[in-house]
């Protein structure tokens, strides 16, 4: 596997990550794709889950986005995340405190404005437990 | 003629000052700095947003359906606009600036009958812009960007402006802030941000045949939630460039109260010298022409 996919992520704030790699797992919204070099255009929204970077055949790094967009075309992978961090630097204590104040938040909530907010929180908060639970087994 | 007593007086006061002022504007040059990576760091995204909503854009053009943040309502009565300014003032003009076109704007779209509503960011404009503007207010928000400007504090602009938007209460909106352009010069910008005005899609620089993209769900559903992000996302920038603006105008006008408060001692101490100087004659004059009598 000499061709490598150039794979970018992106957040509001700065640009975490630019590099070639070859091949990337991202959680779409209608399931994760595998994006390789020459992969189709596409673009597509992502859901809460874990970006695999895979190289040589393993996967060398992983990393928690909370939504956003990813942009495919047949050299480049980017992806536009709402928040981004790498998996390892999650924590349990962490996400379950995340876990705890959202599900108060929805309880608390009183108009659909912060419900749906709240709602998305959870599932945010969810999805991070769920990245965390497959990696310590 | 002030006595010699209050010179050194005044003296003493313009020279602290200036200490002030110079350290003000070490702390915007610095902040400037910073200010300017972030705007700079955030680029990216931004750019990556346009290209996608150009190529979504492109494709959706002609239909109908396509959601109204976009497209807009179709009227032009209700205009929003949303003014950044500062929390703090020792800028120079720059809240003036904007205030000033702010209000001009404003009473441009009044006379042509149209409704206006206004959200302000940053304490100066709310303040200056209350005595005329007040009721139109639908939102104040301050203290954004005491700790670095976070995604989340635009996020949170963007979401209000959805809402209104969703509910019908305006169908134009509008934000005014300072473009960064250089220490020296900040430029007020207008910049319409719904219904969008889409970038032209220009050919990507590194020379790819622009390719039809394929969409997960439909362009539709990526749209509807991506035209929100956008607005956060636009909004976001705004609030970095007038921030980099802020820090910028407030060190050109700390160096020029620093430089003047520099010709003030200069001057006031040769008044001193001068006084001091003269007062010695008079004495001297006074004791010769006394010894002289008798």
């Amino acid at each position: 596997m000499s061709e490598k996919v150039e794979f970018e992520l992106v957040s509001p704030e700065r640009l975490l990550i630019s590099q070639a790699v070859d091949m990337v797992v991202v959680p779409g919204s209608e399931g994760d794709f595998g994006a390789l070099p020459r992969h189709a255009p596409m673009i597509t929204s992502v859901r809460p889950g874990v970006i695999a970077i895979y190289e040589d055949g393993d996967v060398s790094e992983r990393i928690f986005v909370a939504g956003g967009f990813a942009e495919v075309t047949e050299a480049r992978v980017t992806v536009l995340a709402e928040e981004a961090v790498k998996v390892s630097d999650l924590n349990h204590e962490g996400v379950a405190t995340r876990l705890r104040l959202a599900e108060e938040a929805l309880e608390e909530a009183d108009t659909d404005v912060t419900r749906v907010q709240a709602q998305r929180a959870l599932v945010v908060a969810r999805a991070m437990q769920a990245a965390l639970g497959a990696t310590v087994h | 003629m002030p006595s010699l007593k209050d010179l050194r007086l005044r003296i003493v006061s313009v020279k602290s000052t200036r200490k002030i002022t110079s350290a003000m504007k070490m702390v915007a040059a610095s902040k400037l700095r910073r200010a300017q990576s972030s705007a700079e760091a955030a680029r990216p995204y931004a750019e990556r947003m346009e290209r996608m909503l150009g190529a979504l854009a492109s494709s959706l053009a002609g239909q109908s359906g396509a959601p109204r943040l976009l497209t807009g309502t179709g009227k032009d009565d209700v205009h929003l606009i949303v003014v950044v300014t500062s929390d703090r003032g020792l800028c120079g003009g720059f809240n003036g600036s904007i205030v000033r076109a702010t209000r001009a704007h404003v009473t441009g779209l009044q006379a042509d009958g149209k409704t206006v509503k206004i959200i302000t960011i940053g304490r100066k404009g709310r303040d200056q812009l209350r005595r005329e503007f007040g009721s139109l207010y639908v939102e104040t928000y301050e203290g954004i960007g005491r700790k670095g400007i976070a995604f989340a504090e635009a996020n949170n602009i963007a979401d209000k402006v959805t809402t209104m938007f969703d509910a019908g209460e305006f169908d134009v909106c509008t934000v005014v802030y300072n473009r960064f352009q250089s220490a020296i010069s900040q430029v007020v910008t207008l910049q319409q941000l719904v219904p969008l005005a889409v970038p032209e899609t220009q050919a990507d620089d590194s020379g790819e045949v622009k390719a039809l993209y394929e969409y997960e769900p439909t362009e539709e559903a990526i749209l509807a939630d991506l035209l929100p992000r956008n607005l956060a996302v636009q909004i976001f920038r705004s609030l970095l460039e007038s921030n980099a603006s802020e820090q910028g105008a407030r060190m050109t006008a700390m160096d020029n109260a620093t430089r003047n408060a520099g010709d003030m001692i200069n001057s006031l101490t040769i008044r001193y010298n001068r006084s001091r100087q003269a007062q010695i004659t008079k004495e001297l004059i006074e004791i010769i022409s006394g010894a002289e009598a008798l």
